[in-house]
């Protein structure tokens, strides 16, 4: 078969891939210290030292965490699948992801700079009218270029294949890395417009006001797609990677690329789900995309299914009897399966929250307390970064020629549960507590010694203590990734690419009949915006100059 | 595409559940009224302390309209005003706030108002305060150093009358 021929990734194509995990890395070691200094602050039992700013901690750890470890990791990963299962890139392809990286990680460097030096003290959300430095600005923009280099890249060679192999399905990890690919295209204009025509003149003094409505509007557009962005990798992951190393085999192709198209579709039109308690939306446009976000659910219903038929299938194989002997067969002492399962665990819980949060007036219970900031620490530090983790354990090792040893394949479990246990501590407490109404993205208050405000303090120190068994799992990490990087033994670690199970059907082409699902798309997205944003436009009151409150 | 018998007994179920879901939320927010804060007016951010009936923040009891009371709020950099205020308990009240600068988030922990305050636009909500309590008011968006210390008191009494 194809892949027995490229089953290691190009040589220059892995340094490109290696190179976004060494920034995606140094980006969590330094993300991770700043979210210990939070936990702390908000404990109340610690003040930061010197002039350090409680909200500017805070904007490291959100842009480094959320925007700069993701988007690295995401797009390396990605890099490298196509790679392995397209083929190598050609020269120009390389060169655009080369001259992407780069880009992205002086975008990087420009930021942090700004927020270190207390320009851009705005969270990674920077919501207007509170206005950051224009090189902040700028640089988050290089970082989105960048990405799109890397992105075409990607897109690219998925085009090439497809010329060269006329009414094939195209590789299925190629494929999902293109999907992914596009919704960034697609979510990333709603972004690049804010920042382009909006904060960046406006910052550089060029425009004098801008309408904050349609900044929020132009971001959320933009930041629930984020969230799938990030999550989709992982589904990647689940679907075409996971299944080759527990042994088994996709449970189904089409039925995993039919849930890709449906995140495609059902990413983007949503984002009022993120402004419900806003004025200057009506009710009617936030329900109607309340429906909208609604129907994700569909395709991680369909995602679950296949996870645990697959997980069954294997499990039998292995010799499982009864109803769930199979589950003890699955290999519970393989950190590359242990760990993204811990992930799928937590996304039970974590999917359960968001369906509460995007549901319309039950919103308002839970808007902007630090239920949300639990709810993504299971979405996207639990679910998501726990694959991620699992992915490095052997992604990192097969770009640098190393093995991944069994005492690593031990420290990563013990990594693993360290993390579960943590998170269960802090993202629990904040759950709680958020119901209680305390507030996200707040420095520790006692609001002049408020009742209320007294009884949370309990929590936030039980945050602090889940926040830091959470910072030990990033040490532990770090070390494994450093080993993997620079010191395991020299040899071959499999790149996995799982093969669809022999019984399963072929797949539709109408899969791939992008014209099909990009008309979907616009269409859906036309819908859902046209007629509120002519009203936020028409209707809208005079602009806002910039402040600066920090 | 084939599915697998389970598998369409499971997504029957589970989308038979999402239609059940959105029903629910649906007949509330439409036929019950319960929406989310949504107002549509507008405003000249900087010329709220102006404005009526923004030049007033406080408790006013009104008649004539559906609710009791009407609470007007100002929120600035890092104060509400009014800092208090007291209302009796079963009273209907309708909130109407805006921001003199930057968005803020007014909530008050322990109940459902919450929403969000933007420069330019009012926001308004309409709620029955049914439980007696110091109910604190505080901001749930970043909105500068201050922003953890931006809070007023909403105190529910029992009624005189």
């Amino acid at each position: 078969m194809n892949n027995q021929l490229i089953s290691r990734v190009n040589k220059q194509d892995a340094r490109v891939a290696m190179a976004h995990m060494y920034v995606a890395f140094l980006a969590l070691a330094i993300g991770g210290l700043m979210g210990l200094l939070q936990v702390f602050v908000r404990s109340g039992k610690y003040e930061l030292p010197g002039n350090i700013g409680y909200y500017q901690v805070l904007t490291v750890h959100g842009v480094m965490l959320g925007l700069v470890l993701t988007t690295f990791f995401i797009m390396g990963f990605q890099y490298a699948a196509v790679s392995r299962t397209a083929g190598a890139f050609s020269a120009k392809q390389r060169t655009s992801a080369w001259i992407g990286f780069w880009l992205m990680t002086l975008g990087t460097a420009m930021a942090a700079v700004m927020i270190l030096l207390n320009e851009a003290t705005v969270l990674y959300t920077f919501y207007a009218p509170l206005q950051a430095h224009w090189i902040f600005y700028l640089g988050l923009t290089f970082v989105v270029v960048g990405s799109w280099l890397v992105g075409f890249a990607q897109v690219s060679r998925y085009v090439q294949w497809r010329k060269a192999h006329k009414g094939e399905p195209s590789p299925l990890l190629t494929f999902m890395a293109v999907v992914n690919s596009v919704m960034w295209f697609v979510a990333t204009i709603g972004v690049a417009s804010e920042v382009l025509l909006q904060l960046l003149p406006w910052s550089l003094g060029l425009i004098e006001r801008v309408d904050v409505l349609i900044t929020r509007t132009l971001f959320w557009y933009f930041g629930h797609a984020l969230v799938y962005f990030w999550l989709l990798p992982a589904y990647m992951a689940w679907y075409a990677i996971v299944p080759k190393i527990i042994g088994g085999r996709i449970f189904s192709d089409s039925l995993a690329r039919l849930s890709f198209m449906l995140f495609l579709l059902f990413s983007i039109p949503v984002g009022f789900h993120h402004q419900l308690t806003e004025p200057g939306i009506s009710a009617f446009w936030k329900f109607l995309q309340v429906i909208l976000t609604f129907m994700v659910i569909i395709p991680s219903l369909m995602t679950a299914f296949s996870m645990f038929a697959m997980f069954e299938m294997r499990g039998r194989e292995l010799g499982g009897k009864g109803l769930f002997g199979w589950f003890r067969k699955l290999p519970w002492g393989d950190a590359r399966f242990l760990v993204p399962f811990i992930g799928m665990v937590a996304f039970i819980p974590a999917g359960a929250g968001g369906i509460i949060n995007a549901s319309h007036q039950m919103n308002q219970v839970v808007h902007n307390t630090i239920w949300v900031t639990g709810h993504f620490h299971l979405t996207v530090a639990t679910t998501v970064l726990l694959t991620f983790f699992g992915i490095a354990y052997w992604l990192i090792p097969h770009l640098t020629g190393r093995v991944l040893t069994p005492q690593m394949n031990t420290l990563a479990i013990v990594q693993a549960f360290t993390w579960a246990f943590g998170m269960t501590i802090m993202s629990g407490a904040m759950h709680w507590v958020g119901l209680l109404g305390a507030p996200r993205r707040s420095s520790f208050s006692t609001y002049g010694d408020a009742a209320q405000a007294m009884e949370w303090i309990p929590y936030q120190i039980a945050q602090a203590v889940g926040g830091t068994i959470l910072f030990l799992g990033i040490i532990l990490v770090l070390i494994i990734f450093a080993n993997l990087a620079w010191f395991a033994p020299k040899g071959d670690e499999e790149f996995p690419v799982a093969e669809v199970a022999e019984q399963a059907e072929k797949t539709p082409m109408v899969l791939e009949n992008w014209k099909i699902w990009m008309t979907v798309l616009v269409a859906l997205i036309l819908i859902a915006y046209t007629i509120p944003v002519m009203d936020i436009v028409n209707g809208g009151p005079l602009g806002s100059k910039g402040f600066k409150l920090w | 595409m084939h599915l697998h018998r389970y598998e369409k007994w499971w997504l029957t179920f589970g989308v038979g559940s999402l239609v059940v879901f959105l029903v629910v939320i649906g007949v509330g927010a439409f036929h019950q009224g319960h929406q989310p804060p949504s107002s549509v007016k507008t405003i000249n951010y900087e010329q709220v302390d102006k404005t009526a009936p923004f030049d007033e923040p406080g408790l006013k009891k009104v008649s004539g309209q559906d609710w009791d009371y009407e609470l007007v709020v100002v929120a600035s950099a890092f104060y509400y005003a009014p800092v208090e205020a007291e209302i009796p308990v079963g009273s209907k009240v309708k909130i109407i706030a805006t921001t003199k600068d930057v968005v803020h988030g007014f909530e008050v922990a322990g109940t459902n108002i919450n929403m969000m305050l933007e420069p330019g636009y009012i926001s308004e909500y309409v709620t029955t305060l049914d439980k007696t309590g110091e109910f604190l008011v505080l901001c749930n968006e970043y909105c500068g150093t201050g922003h953890h210390t931006m809070k007023s008191m909403l105190k529910v009494v029992e009624s005189n009358e």
